[in-house]
């Protein structure tokens, strides 16, 4: 009898007492990511790595970039734009401060467009900031932008990273010491291994931000980003390594994200060089490619066929996949038909799997037209000086890259940008696009320039693809889809 | 004097040959959508300009006064960031070592002393396991069984020697213990050989003649006489050691000068790889030294003058 009571009062204080570990709500967050930044000055410096960490965690932007790509207010709380679309008024939030204490207004956004349109500067989009004929400050919470052209996407791509607004003072030390007006504060940063961001306690919204401490962890090797996550010492990885999350999808203590991208993965194909300046020549190349067998081989399954340099669900977009399908008999013809035997092809491959991988299928498939692909493997900085940058000597005849700017149609315009198109007829099509500022005609000029590269068979354009993001069950408030490199952690709580 | 020469001729062959590779730095810092103008510029800021002989010799009279420059990729100095990656990696190397070293003498001792008897052969066909296996793959290995499975120790990270010793050995563990495994089976063999051949030496059967017992002979003569190839073993395993740390600190992400290493030649931070090229060879010429010194204190017949 004694001994039952004792039971039942012993399981009765349990169950009155909190157990501790819940009482203590978790409010911490490591998060993992593949690369380092080399800096923290998203103005400066063009990795995505410093917008992961970032953008609208330690700085803000006029506007934001949501999950689903649309666009809306961050320190701007509204904006208006002229009917066509060259000047855009933008309303400052009031009384938002910098870390530092210094007061956020339109003379810091004037410096912030200014510095980025300087001639030394190396802001990654430096064209646009230059192509502000003026930036006015009428008072201290308006600013007025005039663009030298038609800009429809303005209040977008003032969201990204590039256009983070900075303070005049702390901005020289922003690389090391980034002073932003955002919630986050960097707490340390050990090179090489981890970056802690703390909550800023005088945040203007403060109470919003659930998470007071996020460590972010730099894993490259996929089975060390595996590892990681299955030990618990990670809590989330978003863009993780395709070919790891196959396990997690069954595991009940996780959840995976699947999202879509703006990214477009390409074969780019060399148009100076003889016989690729040849449009049948490069059907050929099209029409041996099998986009489902490239996106089970090379991506995990992780992307969606595209015909054109744009991606589904943009403004605009038509499906351009029937234009140059797959069918090597017809390539085999194309080929005979340009008067093109032996071809002899070099492809150069960056490291990411996506390519490694891409290009092996790639040989194969044109193996089976008849075409004998050399592969190369380089390093990145080896790719960029040889094949992409503007001033290099574009020495490939094939590569496998994956574009992960948003809107970037305009780079097919550069005369010196690597795949060598460089159509009159485009380029006149390209300015009568940003000419037009009604959405509906906007977006059937749209539709006319995918269809153009398509039937042009500009580059072997081959899948959008997603990115894979797996967390810890309990974590909520993760973004699904990535329009562009970052995390939102004023988002992020624990259940 | 050999020692300088050696390490001035390392550091012409580390320069030329990280010159000759393609891509540089200033491109990729500015990125795949800079303009070629402000590649320019900022290789101009960089130094990348001037001519190999100048960038050589401003490199040699740096290290004679300390000045290691700054990194093209982080901008603050070489010479700290070394500093900060070696608190990891001298202690990750002196634990494998030592994790080495206990591991293979006593296998190749116990082998040798029980030769062709069960223990002998079951031990040795472990070290030959121990040979074959590639370290970074023995990683993932122990990640899967001690992290993932057991959940005793972090599957990678380093926690900083802040808050005591204890939590940075452990983060270590399984990173020396995982570089620690082919060395160990090596030197085990090599131990037992050379015990196993000194143990045939003519003094050796004296030895017992004179009374002595198995064991009294075994660790009094034998060892100090099998050594020699034993050390000079070691010496060179130091510097595969080395070597393995970059693949290692990739598995364990460990900010050691391995990943540094790695990571800048990704980026063509040169200034740092030719930096730290040469710190390693630095180290493996100072130990061979050493270790040509202690012959001398375990064989006296060998003279310090005679190396």
């Amino acid at each position: 009898m004694f001994k039952k009571f004792v039971i039942v009062a012993v399981a009765a204080a349990f169950a009155a007492a909190p157990l501790p570990a819940l009482a203590q709500k978790k409010d911490s967050v490591v998060m993992g990511m593949t690369l380092e930044p080399p800096g923290l000055d998203p103005t400066n410096a063009a990795a995505a790595a410093i917008a992961e960490v970032t953008l609208y965690n330690i700085y803000e932007t006029l506007t934001k970039i949501k999950e689903d790509g649309t666009v809306g207010p961050l320190l701007a709380e509204s904006w208006t734009a002229t009917p066509d679309l060259k000047t855009y008024t933008f309303k400052l939030a009031k009384g938002v401060k910098f870390q530092n204490g210094e007061p956020f207004n339109s003379a810091a956004v004037k410096f912030s467009f200014d510095r980025n349109a300087a001639k030394d500067s190396t802001n990654k989009d430096r064209s646009l900031f230059q192509a502000m004929e003026s930036v006015t400050a009428p008072d201290a919470d308006t600013i007025v932008v005039a663009m030298k052209y038609s800009e429809p996407n303005l209040p977008f791509l003032l969201g990204q990273a590039s256009g983070s607004i900075v303070e005049p003072k702390s901005a020289g030390t922003n690389v090391t010491q980034p002073v932003g007006t955002g919630p986050y504060q960097l707490g340390a940063w050990v090179k090489g291994s981890s970056i802690t961001l703390n909550k800023w306690a005088d945040y203007r919204n403060a109470a919003a931000i659930k998470l007071s401490k996020v460590t972010i962890r730099f894993i490259s090797d996929p089975a060390s980003q595996a590892a990681a996550l299955l030990s618990g010492d990670v809590d989330a990885f978003p863009r993780i390594a395709t070919r790891v999350v196959a396990q997690f999808k069954s595991d009940p203590r996780f959840t995976v994200l699947i999202g879509g991208s703006k990214a477009k993965t390409i074969v780019a194909i060399n148009e100076r060089r003889k016989p690729l300046d040849d449009v049948r020549v490069r059907r050929a190349i099209l029409a041996a490619i099998d986009r489902k067998a490239m996106i089970e081989g090379a991506a995990e399954g992780f992307g969606t066929p595209i015909g054109s340099f744009y991606t589904p669900g943009s403004l605009g977009y038509v499906d351009t996949t029937g234009i140059n399908p797959y069918d090597p008999e017809k390539a085999k013809k194309l080929l005979a038909e340009a008067g093109v035997t032996n071809l002899e092809l070099s492809l150069k491959l960056p490291p990411p799997p996506y390519a490694r991988q891409g290009g092996e299928i790639l040989a194969a498939q044109l193996a089976k037209v008849g075409i004998t692909a050399k592969i190369e493997n380089v390093e990145w900085a080896q790719w960029l000086s040889q094949v992409f940058a503007g001033n290099s000597p574009h020495n490939f005849d094939l590569t496998i890259v994956s574009h992960v700017e948003p809107f970037d149609l305009v780079k097919i315009t550069e005369p010196d940008y690597y795949l060598g198109y460089n159509n009159e007829a485009f380029n006149k099509l390209y300015q009568q696009i940003v000419a037009t500022p009604d959405e509906a005609g906007r977006a059937k000029l749209l539709g006319d320039a995918q269809k153009m590269l398509a039937t042009d068979a500009v580059a072997g354009f081959m899948y959008q693809p997603q990115w894979p993001t797996v967390i810890s069950k309990k974590l909520k408030g993760v973004w699904k889809d990535v329009p562009q490199f970052e995390n939102d952690f004023s988002a992020w709580s624990w259940e | 004097m050999t020692l300088l020469a050696t390490l001035v001729g390392a550091s012409l062959i580390i320069f030329l040959v990280l010159d000759a590779l393609p891509g540089n730095a200033a491109q990729m810092l500015m990125g795949a959508d800079a303009s070629p103008d402000a590649v320019r510029a900022l290789t101009v800021k960089l130094g990348l300009d001037q001519p190999l002989a100048v960038r050589y010799l401003q490199w040699l009279k740096g290290m004679a006064v300390g000045d290691l420059g700054n990194s093209y990729a982080y901008g603050t100095p070489v010479a700290g960031l070394i500093a900060e990656r070696l608190t990891l990696t001298i202690p990750l190397a002196i634990i494998s070592m030592s994790v080495t070293v206990t591991l293979a003498l006593s296998a190749g001792i116990y082998t040798a002393a029980n030769h062709n008897k069960l223990g002998d052969v079951g031990v040795m066909s472990l070290t030959q396991i121990g040979i074959a296996l590639p370290n970074f793959w023995f990683a993932i290995l122990l990640i899967l069984l001690f992290s993932v499975r057991l959940q005793w120790l972090s599957a990678g990270g380093f926690a900083g020697w802040e808050d005591g010793i204890w939590p940075g050995v452990r983060s270590l563990l399984l990173p020396a213990f995982s570089l620690s495994v082919v060395q160990a089976a090596i030197l085990a063999r090599v131990t037992r050989s050379a015990v196993l051949e000194v143990l045939r030496e003519d003094f050796v059967r004296t030895a017992r003649a004179k009374g002595l017992g198995k064991r009294e002979v075994l660790w009094s003569h034998v060892l100090r006489n099998a050594m020699i190839p034993v050390m000079t073993v070691m010496g060179l395993q130091f510097a595969n050691l080395l070597a393995g740390t970059i693949v290692i600190e990739n598995v364990f992400y460990l900010p050691g000068l391995g990943r540094l290493i790695f990571q800048s030649i990704a980026n063509r931070d040169l200034i740092v790889v030719r930096n730290c090229v040469m710190l390693l060879a630095a180290m493996v010429v100072i130990v061979n030294f050493v270790v040509d010194v202690l012959y001398a204190f375990i064989d006296p017949r060998i003279k310090v003058h005679d190396l």
